[in-house]
């Protein structure tokens, strides 16, 4: 079979990006020849400042070697200039250094030719010694300057202008930066924080013309004869001295080529979702020369997702859309920390909230609309950059977390790596994420060796804050210095995993939908035909969560998939390491009695089990029942299941209340088994804890369980979305309730609120914290007959719910897994 | 000896799921069915932390182990990228329903891997 012949137009990081996404999932549809004008193979552009600031050299920044494209059998044509593309014939023709002309035909055009920076147009823009700050070759000039050369003058005063400054300095040139607004980096800053950094760089010796308009570069001697620039002119006469000027005024999208070729051209080469030109389908523009809905995007996050959609496309599998990136600023200046994201500069309606410390160098101003966090900006304290970017990018509602989100989320209770919020100074050996034991060291080592760019793609291959997450924002901060500056990621809904596009949200919706006809879809084969679903059974991880919703969303219609649950819902028992289980039988209310314990011990000795441990809800576990015998287990304890293994109600933790306590003003105890009777058996997104105490000194920790109820003299207080784990999460007040019937009614309610409204695998404290905690009150206080609603529906859905225990055939509960298969071999009583 | 050992047949292993098939010497095997009604067989240990593999999701024509969701192909028995590691396969043969194992490999065929141990420490001892 011929291949089909792929053309890339620019060798840099969007096409290069793009190709290896291609070679990943469709090694061998395409002949690929790459042509790029610069003499280099693809490098990391945004690592340049460092190269600049002589941190890091030319070497290290190289991201595919010359090997790369010939171990790909990919045709390059380096220092090879694009002159034309012929659409009739569908050949590119371009020039080699050598003045040679190169031809290539194709089938499919990507076009990533990037952007060319602005010269502004005064007189002298041609001299010897102007030059912009965009490739090696101007970060070579730069540093050649600077060895023979004092006076340097960066026109810009923006992110780019910032860092060239910062680099000549310190290769010990006298700088001078020009910005023609009263504001640096005024598109990034507001004026406090530009003020700061201002005054920050001028510490470091750089000197600033700012509101300066430059009217003309002037050369050599005063006859004009000497090619090299000698000084900035300015609007009002003035002079400053310049051997060396660094234009970095701004970037153009570079459509010259697309024009020519007569492609539609806006803002930049316009391209539709899938990263097709509106002209010509053949024809693909990815990164700073493509324009997506109106924005031509110079940050490299949004390139790669550009790039991703697109090589999805060219391997023919046509799914994936791109729908535009939210993007975040850092600069790239060793010791100074700034950060900025979203729209902070407010407006109409908008609320700030700024803490501003000039002395000690701190600036944080966070922009909130409607709840919600729209635009930061930081200065000197930037650790919580990436919280703050993800709480803008999640757009959830920050009600609850107002008055501590200028802390940070150090201040929210993080566990497992106290001590360590600022990426940057922790040593190598320093434990990053606690869940897998990865250092920081073997981050940055993953980071470079594998090229990764983005977080989805550390958490692959180091395992680094896959698990509990806690350790994001370090994750986050340690790619942004290893890998470049910027970070960003998409708004869009995050798909449910690798084998669909639909987010949690849109799955929901889709199963709660009746179709035209009348029926529903109640079976995970008819969720991905009507989805569709990219793969033939989906993975573990979207089948588990299709499970859930199925039967969430229609209670005895749905029928439970056991092989689409996690093995501890579908052996109700919880695995261990060895592969034994773990059984947790179900005490009301954390209340035994003589004969139950009399049981477990006799079960404990009978089945030779190694381990009985009290757990934290007060009840006991067996640890290391062999598979086999967990039926028998269970029916020799004849207590129900516990439920610990499942994503259901565990726990109802009770203190012992009035019956007992000389201080309790309730009876706790009874509330939490009457709680415990009306609820059991309920699955839900994520494991659900309940606690009752029956006083105010809460002994029983209800502050902390996804809902806590406390006795009061004149009834119940009770709070809801609390957590214990990874981030102690201290419970909302939610309401105070008379009696023991309301409070069982407005549980179930909130219980059943979160089962249809929660996303599989979200807590309650995560799930109120999406929605907030008003919508919650709104559905479960203020409004009666929904609450009622709420709480009958739970109640249609528990009925006569069966115990797997002991209702196996009813729970679908799958008997032939306890027992194994044997292999008789013939002959072989010898050997057994 | 026969060649092959018959095990069971392909309705004794529910679609999407497994069974452990036990043996004279050595860790079991997992039998797997597959959503189009192949049929694998792994030993039933992941190469990460040994977790047994006929306890985990079958999805397409892999594995997701229990234990730590590494992804394992039935073709090969490979850790899907970005992990690395490699089950032992055991060869089969489905004839008119019924399954079949390769008997010298039942036999001989991985027989040296253990499972990990857990518990106190006298289990260690008794083990």
């Amino acid at each position: 079979m011929t291949r089909m012949k792929l053309v890339l137009i620019g060798n840099g990081m969007a096409g290069v990006r793009t190709l290896e996404e291609l070679l990943r999932i469709a090694p061998d549809l395409y002949d690929i020849t790459v042509f790029g004008a610069e003499p280099h193979p693809n490098y990391n552009r945004i690592l340049l400042s460092p190269v600049l600031a002589g941190e890091q050299t030319l070497d290290e920044i190289v991201l595919n070697p010359l090997a790369w494209y010939a171990d790909n059998g990919i045709t390059l044509h380096l220092g090879c200039a694009v002159q034309a593309v012929d659409r009739v014939r569908r050949v590119v023709h371009g020039r080699d250094a050598n003045g040679q002309t190169v031809t290539a035909g194709y089938d499919r055009l990507l076009i990533c030719t990037g952007s060319t920076p602005f010269i502004l147009p005064v007189p002298g823009r041609d001299l010897e010694g102007v030059v912009a700050y965009r490739d090696i070759a101007d970060t070579n000039a730069m540093i050649e300057a600077a060895t023979r050369y004092r006076h340097a003058v960066v026109i810009g005063g923006g992110l780019l202008g910032l860092e060239a400054a910062n680099g000549l300095m310190l290769r010990g040139m006298q700088v001078t930066v020009v910005h023609v607004m009263p504001t640096l980096m005024e598109r990034q800053l507001d004026t406090t924080a530009g003020g700061m950094l201002r005054s920050a760089l001028e510490q470091r010796g750089v000197h600033f013309r700012m509101g300066a308009q430059t009217q003309a570069l002037l050369g050599g001697s005063d006859d004009g004869a000497s090619p090299r620039v000698r000084a900035v002119q300015f609007k009002d006469g003035s002079e400053i001295p310049a051997d060396l000027v660094v234009m970095a005024v701004g970037i153009r999208p570079n459509t010259a080529l697309a024009q020519a070729a007569r492609l539609h051209v806006d803002k930049g080469i316009v391209v539709t979702d899938t990263l097709q030109t509106v002209t010509d389908a053949r024809i693909y523009a990815v990164g700073e020369c493509a324009a997506h809905r109106g924005v031509a995007y110079g940050l490299v996050a949004p390139l790669f997702e550009q790039a991703k959609v697109a090589a999805n496309h060219l391997a023919r599998f046509g799914i994936g859309r791109y729908i535009g990136s939210l993007t975040s600023t850092k600069l790239k200046v060793t010791g100074i920390d700034l950060f900025s994201a979203g729209d902070f500069t407010g407006g109409e309606g908008s609320e700030e909230i700024v803490m501003s410390d000039p002395a000690a160098g701190v600036y944080k101003k966070l922009v909130i609309r409607d709840d919600k966090l729209i635009g930061a900006c930081m200065y000197g304290d930037t650790v919580d950059g990436s919280w703050y970017f993800k709480l803008l990018r999640d757009g959830r509602s920050v009600v609850d977390i107002r008055d501590k989100l200028m802390f940070g989320e150090s201040n929210m209770g993080d566990a497992g790596h106290a001590g360590h919020s600022k990426a940057a100074a922790m040593p190598d050996s320093a434990e990053v994420c606690g869940c897998n034991g990865v250092s920081k060291g073997t981050i940055c080592k993953a980071i470079k060796e594998q090229g990764l760019f983005t977080l989805e793609e550390v958490r692959k291959h180091t395992k680094a804050s896959a698990s509990c997450g806690s350790c994001t924002g370090l994750v986050e901060q340690i790619l942004m210095f290893t890998a470049g500056g910027d970070y960003s990621a998409t708004p869009m809904t995050k798909a449910l995993c690798g084998c669909t596009e639909h987010g949690h949200a849109a799955v929901r919706d889709a199963i709660r939908q009746v179709q035209p006809d009348g029926s529903k879809l109640l079976t995970t084969a008819a969720v991905f035909r009507a989805l569709g679903w990219k793969t033939p059974n989906g993975c573990a991880s979207c089948r588990p969560a299709i499970n859930y919703y199925l039967i969430s969303t229609w209670p005895k219609e749905a029928v439970d998939d056991p092989q689409s649950r996690f093995i501890n819902e579908r052996s109700h028992a919880n695995i261990q390491k060895d592969g034994t289980y773990s059984v947790i039988p179900r005490m009301w209310g954390g209340e035994t009695t003589a004969s139950e314990l009399r049981r477990i011990a006799d079960v404990v000795d009978k089945y030779q089990i190694p381990t009985v441990k009290v757990t934290g809800g007060q009840r006991i576990d067996l640890l290391g029942v062999k598979k086999e015998d967990l039926a028998n287990v269970w029916r020799d304890i004849g207590m129900p299941s516990g439920h610990a293994y499942a994503k259901a109600l565990r726990t109802v933790k009770t203190c012992v209340g009035s019956e007992w306590c000389r201080m309790g003003t309730q009876d706790s105890t009874q509330l939490g088994k009457d709680l415990e009777r009306a609820m059991w058996r309920m699955y839900a997104p994520h494991k659900v804890k309940f606690a009752v105490s029956g006083c105010p000194r809460n002994c029983a920790e209800a502050g902390i369980k996804d809902v806590g109820v406390i006795g009061v003299d004149s009834g119940w207080e009770m709070h809801i979305a609390g957590n214990g784990g990874i981030k102690t999460e201290v419970a909302h007040f939610l309401v105070k309730l008379k009696t023991a019937a309301e409070v069982l009614e407005y549980t179930g309610a909130f219980c059943e609120l979160y089962r249809q409204e929660g996303w599989y695998l979200e807590r309650t404290v995560h799930y109120v914290n999406r929605v907030g905690l008003d919508y919650v009150k709104r559905r479960i206080l203020e409004d009666d007959a929904g609450r009622r609603a709420l709480w009958a529906q739970l109640q249609f859905a528990l009925d006569g719910e069966p115990d797997p225990w002991f209702e196996g055939d009813k729970a679908h509960v799958d008997a032939r897994q306890f027992g194994a298969l044997v292999a008789h071999i013939e002959n072989e009583g010898a050997h057994a | 000896m026969t060649e092959w050992t018959l095990i069971c047949q392909l309705d004794d292993i529910p679609a999407l799921g497994a069974r452990r098939v036990t043996r004279s010497h050595g860790l079991e095997v997992a039998l797997f069915r597959t959503g189009d009604d192949t049929v694998f067989a792994l030993l039933d240990r992941c190469p990460h932390k040994g977790g047994p593999l006929s306890q985990g999701i079958v999805f397409g024509h892999s594995v997701a182990c229990p234990l730590h969701n590494w992804t394992i192909g039935f073709a090969d028995g490979q850790a899907a990228a970005p992990d690395v590691g490699c089950t032992p396969v055991f060869r089969v043969k489905v004839e008119h329903g019924h399954i079949f194992l390769k008997t010298d490999e039942l036999r001989q065929h991985a027989i040296d891997q253990v499972r990990p141990v857990a518990g106190p420490a006298h289990r260690v001892c008794s083990a």
